[in-house]
């Protein structure tokens, strides 16, 4: 049915122009300080703190970034923090198949109630304490484990992976592939972990956030500063605002020091946040399918 | 396949259940040295504690008034954000628009503060600029306790809006053309054909949802509200979770088992919600979770 056949009436017609109107001023109201922290870090220190950068950079500079490479702090956060996401997400991907797995399998004895052993913790948690307590007990306090053990797994994205295996994979190829003698462990590596790409990414790319946005668990579990990631970096120096002297280089008089000091807040927020946005349009078009495919009762 | 599944078992067990029992310490005095059998039984002591201190009302007033707040101003949003883009005429427009919103999900609350303190500093923050050239003197927004909770939710509501709109756009896109064909053919104009075909489609996803954030409730978002926390405004900031954090991991004389207690009260409070709500939801006859 072509709906062209019936003309659009004047109401509808306005709906379209309102319509409009109304995502493009969300557009903007998202957009705008994106765009203003991504100019501002590109701009002069003395344009920034006149207020002379409204949406593209002024006076083109790259002093901000250099203040920010030259910083140890920073260069080391980010080489944890890339550790930390890069071991975190490879052991949270390891453990979300072996539990998700086994749980879409309608063969694998009291699956019921595992399950429900699973979702409790949704609802449930153990609070601050007794999880501080916890991994003070198991001697992880101070150490790399702290930043990716306690967050090993999510259970709602096995949810998500387990009804994926449930509706991708049919049974009957399990059964084929069991006639012709492959075992459950040869079967999931070989034919539903290659079945099973965009899922994957999805969950992938949703651990790796979780830990490269990580800063809680670093604060409450690490003291020493050499394993610090570099949102508490950035904490120190965004919020708290903490920025020593040594950082900004040779900058000699108290206003030139006052205005990298807000330039390098700028560069720091392109650098920490623009590694994501690169990311995630590449995967996300898997997004839709993913969160919906989780939201499915059961 | 026993085997596969033994490890992540044995996390579940060991990481949310073992601190599930660790609960145990709110009716202990736990101390360290005493460890968690040695240290001695106080009943309901910890909890008549708190509910008799000063800060009570106070914290309790602080969540519940947050977390209503964040409750009713951020669920139509993502509703309309869906519906919006739903009649976008332009695919292109559409993209768009869907990619720009959902990308501050991505930004780490660290950033996200640091952000709110860079554009709402009374000095050089760019809002208070704007509201200059309108001849209005500048706001020193973060210290202003009577704005820290409009501050929290509408970031909120920025940050999260094309992300949560993602589910209801799939419902949207999952609702029966033929019910639209039908109302075009009456002579239905968009306006109506949302409020009497889309609306109703969505409703029972937009109640899940609703259950799902109500039971959330009493996890006010803790970590971002710690970020933003400064003494100007602690009146209005200060929550049962910054609270138990303070008490229980940086004041000066550490006290597991009282901010265990206060913790436990919370989390109870929030599961009785949970529970209430979804009841209430089935008997009117909506979609509920179990």
């Amino acid at each position: 049915m072509n709906q062209r056949v019936i003309k659009e009436s004047k109401g509808d017609r306005l709906f379209n122009i309102v319509n409009a109107i109304l995502l493009t001023l969300a557009l903007i109201a998202v957009a705008y300080p994106l765009i203003y922290v991504f100019s501002a870090s590109f701009s002069s220190t003395s344009a920034v703190l006149s207020g002379r950068v409204w949406l593209w950079p002024v006076e083109p500079s790259l002093d901000g970034y250099e203040a920010i490479f030259q910083n140890g702090n920073v260069v080391r956060g980010f080489l944890n923090t890339v550790m930390y996401t890069a071991l975190g997400t490879l052991l949270n991907v390891a453990l979300t198949i072996m539990a998700a797995y086994p749980l879409s399998r309608r063969d694998f004895r009291g699956r019921a109630g595992f399950m429900l052993l699973f979702v409790f913790t949704m609802m449930f948690n153990g609070g601050l304490i007794p999880n501080y307590l916890l991994v003070k007990e198991l001697n992880m306090l101070d150490t790399i484990w702290a930043m990716i053990v306690p967050t090993a797994l999510s259970v709602w994205n096995v949810i998500i992976m387990r009804t994926y295996f449930q509706t991708t994979i049919p049974y009957e190829m399990l059964e084929a592939a069991q006639l012709d003698g492959c075992n459950d462990f040869r079967f999931l590596t070989r034919i539903v972990l290659p079945l099973s790409g965009p899922i994957l990414a999805v969950i992938a790319l949703f651990y790796a956030v979780g830990h490269w946005n990580q800063y809680f668990n670093a604060m409450i579990y690490l003291k020493n500063p050499d394993l610090y990631p570099l949102q508490l970096i950035l904490r120190d120096i965004l919020v708290q605002n903490e920025v020593s002297v040594d950082m900004l280089g040779d900058v000699k008089t108290a206003a030139a020091r006052q205005g990298l000091r807000e330039l390098l807040k700028y560069s720091l927020i392109v650098v920490t946040s623009l590694p994501l946005l690169i990311v995630y349009p590449f995967v996300q078009k898997f997004f839709v399918k993913g969160v919906m495919i989780g939201s499915v009762k059961g | 396949m026993y085997a596969l599944f033994a490890l992540p078992l044995l996390y579940i067990v060991l990481f949310k259940y073992v601190p599930m029992f660790g609960n145990v310490i709110a009716f202990k005095q736990f101390t360290i040295s005493k460890g968690f059998f040695g240290s001695p039984w106080v009943g309901f002591g910890q909890f008549e504690r708190f509910f008799n201190s000063y800060e009570f009302w106070r914290l309790l007033r602080n969540t519940l008034s947050i977390s209503f707040y964040m409750l009713i101003a951020g669920f139509p949003f993502p509703i309309l954000l869906a519906v919006g883009l739903h009649y976008a005429r332009s695919e292109r427009f559409k993209k768009t628009v869907q990619m720009v919103t959902y990308a501050p999900y991505f930004i780490s609350l660290v950033v996200l503060v640091g952000l709110l303190l860079q554009f709402l500093d009374p000095r050089t923050g760019v809002v208070n600029q704007i509201l200059g050239l309108f001849g209005v003197e500048p706001i020193n927004f973060m210290a202003e306790a009577s704005l820290f909770q409009s501050i929290y939710v509408w970031s909120h509501i920025w940050q999260n809006v094309g992300f949560s709109c993602i589910i209801f756009l799939a419902a949207l896109s999952g609702i029966d053309p033929s019910l639209h064909e039908a109302a075009v053919i009456d002579g239905a104009s968009k306006a109506r054909r949302i409020w009497h075909i889309d609306i109703p489609g969505i409703m029972p996803i937009a109640i899940i949802m609703l259950i799902l954030n109500t039971g959330s409730v009493m996890e006010t978002g803790f970590e971002k509200i710690l970020l933003m926390q400064n003494s100007l405004n602690l009146r209005t900031s200060e929550v049962i979770d910054t609270y138990v954090y303070k008490v229980g991991l940086v004041s000066q004389a550490l006290n597991f088992s009282y901010a265990t207690a206060i913790g436990l009260f919370k989390a109870v409070i929030g599961f009785i919600l949970l529970v209430v709500v979804n009841a209430s939801a089935k008997k009117l006859g909506q979609e509920s979770l179990w």
